[in-house]
């Protein structure tokens, strides 16, 4: 653990970081110089960047394996849908950016109440078992997204379960998703989650309830011994993440013009993993910097056309190879000073 | 053995047989464990463990090696529930408490092996166990609310004030696991001081002091109990710190209680020479 002086530095960095390429993005953005590739992904990347900014709350801060945080990108993306779907035709909502507010909060409130009902019997779970329980999860709401059907009729919602015969305007098609949905998200709203979510994650980790956290991950045995509840810290760290996802689906949801259920599979929770792993497990800007890479690699690799992925698995052995290096690693530890007490560990491995 | 013995209160008989301090006589004596047990399978680990603590005593728990001291501290945090008997704390009973509750009913305990966060730093140690004394919510905490300032700072400065206590307040900022053995040690006492607790366990707290550490060591449990008012209840395998400190001893042997008392009833009980050394006969054999 940093100390606290190089943590505020580190946390500063991060912030300003953001803040000053989100400007440069804007003038880009209003210059036209940007490419158009990269245009369309900035709420990708976005949303990419809370996703495993949430994840490392639960995989880093509060030590416990989650695989399924697609799924509740997925209950965040069609709820955030079908909100805005619902403002829009029952109530006239034109305006988008209000619109798209209440959206996202809607999808992080709805996922937010899942993580609760799924971190109730999953949290008494440890290690292993924990991880496939949570991939269980992961897949049953894929599954049960594939046969939900939404509609709106009026300012009333009607739902079915395997039952496409609703009146008026359909907004979820079952296995066919949600279709000519008006893509409303921008990224400056997209930016902005991003920062809620640092200032969320951040000053949660760095309070009374943060240290408890880390206690429970560090020594469960001792953290019980100094009156520490291991269940309700465990669980406010994955309804928090369980909400940022929610989040983070509403606002990929409503950049889309199609989106189907089956695209928040096990893959895009390991994806997620992904980033959270070779960000650093723990390491917030980490997460953001491997979110951003991970999310526009696959793209600019697309002049090796067949080969595309073959390369993007190539080159995230070689990164984490490099990662891992102990040179690499020393190399790093004297750009930055603050990273000496990783040199003890390693020494002492 | 009795070199170090320090200045001590008469022990006086309670109603039930037990001797506590005479200056606790007054009020409701902290621990009473009445018949406490447990098994583990066939195995009766803790057997008929009765003892009643006064409200200021520093007491002993001593015996060979297995004879079940730590398992008798795991049945007092409830770690391990136990199979049979009562515990009462302050006169409370603390019938179906878990290991959290009995933290907050005001029972603090050390590790044998040592449990501190490693990755944390001194001071962030000490605020774990602050936790539940110094609180505010999880949104004061995000949205860094007036009240979350104002515990911070109060979190901050009654740790730095525990830690002076070893003098420990100048390693706040260092990690917890890059400490000295010893300091690990002492920092575990003050981890468990921050609880505020009104019950201290102790679990081998001189293993791996030199005599020189030792020595300081008992003037601070000593000035532990007088400043913070409260029972520490310690095992002990240091016999100098044991017959130091201790006003009163239980002597534990496969389980059960075989002897009670001062130091000096102790150190001339039979039963205790031969838990400890064997029966005479068989070591002239």
């Amino acid at each position: 653990m940093k100390t606290k002086k190089a943590r505020l530095i580190t946390n500063a960095v991060t912030y300003g970081v953001l803040i000053a390429l989100f400007i440069i993005l804007t003038v880009m953005i209003n210059n036209k110089s940007i490419t158009r590739t990269l245009k369309g992904q900035l709420i990708p990347i976005c949303s990419w960047i809370v996703m495993a900014v949430s994840l490392n709350l639960v995989v880093g801060i509060s030590g416990e394996l989650s695989l399924g945080h697609a799924g509740f990108m997925s209950i965040g993306a069609f709820s955030g849908i079908v909100i805005s779907g619902w403002l829009l035709n029952g109530f006239g909502m034109e305006d988008t950016t209000l619109r798209l507010l209440l959206a996202i909060i809607a999808g992080g409130l709805i996922a937010g109440i899942f993580g609760a009902l799924i971190g109730i019997p999953v949290l008494r779970l440890r290690g292993d078992y924990l991880a496939i329980v949570t991939l269980a999860f992961g897949e049953i709401i894929k599954n049960v997204m594939n046969c939900v059907y939404t509609s709106v009729e009026g300012t009333t919602l009607h739902f079915g379960f395997l039952n496409s015969a609703l009146p008026g305007t359909l907004l979820l098609n079952g296995p066919m998703g949600a279709v000519k949905v008006k893509a409303i998200s921008t990224f400056t709203a997209g930016f902005i989650l991003v920062m809620v979510t640092l200032v969320i994650v951040l000053n949660l980790v760095n309070s009374r309830s943060g240290r408890a956290i880390m206690a429970a991950r560090d020594n469960r045995i001792a953290a019980e011994a100094m009156g520490i509840n291991i269940t309700k810290y465990k669980m406010m760290a994955f309804v928090t993440a369980a909400a940022l996802a929610g989040m983070a689906g509403a606002l990929y949801g409503l950049s889309m013009a199609t989106l189907v259920p089956t695209k928040f599979s096990f893959n895009e929770s390991i994806n997620v993993l992904v980033f959270v792993v070779l960000g650093g497990i723990g390491n917030i800007p980490g997460s953001i910097v491997a979110a951003t890479a991970l999310t526009i690699l696959p793209e600019t690799l697309r002049f090796l056309q067949n080969y595309r992925m073959l390369a993007y698995a190539i080159l995230l052995i070689l990164v984490m190879l490099l990662s891992n290096n102990p040179m690499v690693k020393n190399l790093w530890r004297r750009l930055i000073p603050g990273r000496k007490d990783n040199g003890e560990e390693a020494l002492k491995a | 053995m009795n070199g170090n013995r320090r200045q001590q209160t008469p022990m006086v008989p309670y109603p039930s047989g037990a001797i506590v301090p005479e200056r606790d006589l007054g009020s409701i004596p902290v621990l009473e464990c009445s018949h406490l047990g447990i098994d583990f399978g066939g195995l009766k680990a803790v057997d008929d463990f009765n003892v009643i603590m006064g409200k200021t005593e520093i007491a002993g728990l001593i015996g060979p090696n297995g004879a079940g001291k730590t398992t008798v501290f795991n049945l007092l945090t409830r770690v391990y529930q136990p199979t049979r008997g009562t515990m009462m704390l302050e006169g409370r009973d603390m019938g179906s408490m878990t290991t959290v509750d009995a933290n907050k009913a005001g029972i603090a305990r050390t590790f044998q092996n040592i449990r501190l966060f490693d990755n944390m730093t001194v001071e962030e140690n000490v605020r774990i166990g602050l936790h539940n004394q110094i609180r505010y919510g999880m949104f004061s905490g995000i949205l860094r609310m007036p009240n979350y300032w104002k515990a911070e700072k109060k979190q901050h400065e009654e740790a730095l004030e525990l830690l002076n206590i070893f003098d420990m307040a100048s390693m706040s900022d260092m990690r917890a696991g890059s400490l000295p053995y010893g300091a690990q040690r002492r920092l575990e006492i003050v981890r468990a001081l921050a609880t505020h607790p009104k019950l201290l366990l102790l679990d081998e707290p001189a293993a791996g002091m030199n005599p020189h550490e030792t020595e300081e060591l008992m003037d601070n449990i000593t000035r532990i109990r007088d400043q913070f008012q409260i029972a520490i209840l310690l095992i002990e395998h240091d016999m100098n710190l044991v017959m130091g400190i201790c006003e009163d001893i239980c002597v534990l042997n496969f389980g059960r209680i075989i002897a009670k008392g001062t130091p000096d009833e102790i150190q001339r009980n039979p039963a205790v020479i031969e838990a400890y050394l064997g029966k005479q006969k068989e070591a002239q054999a």
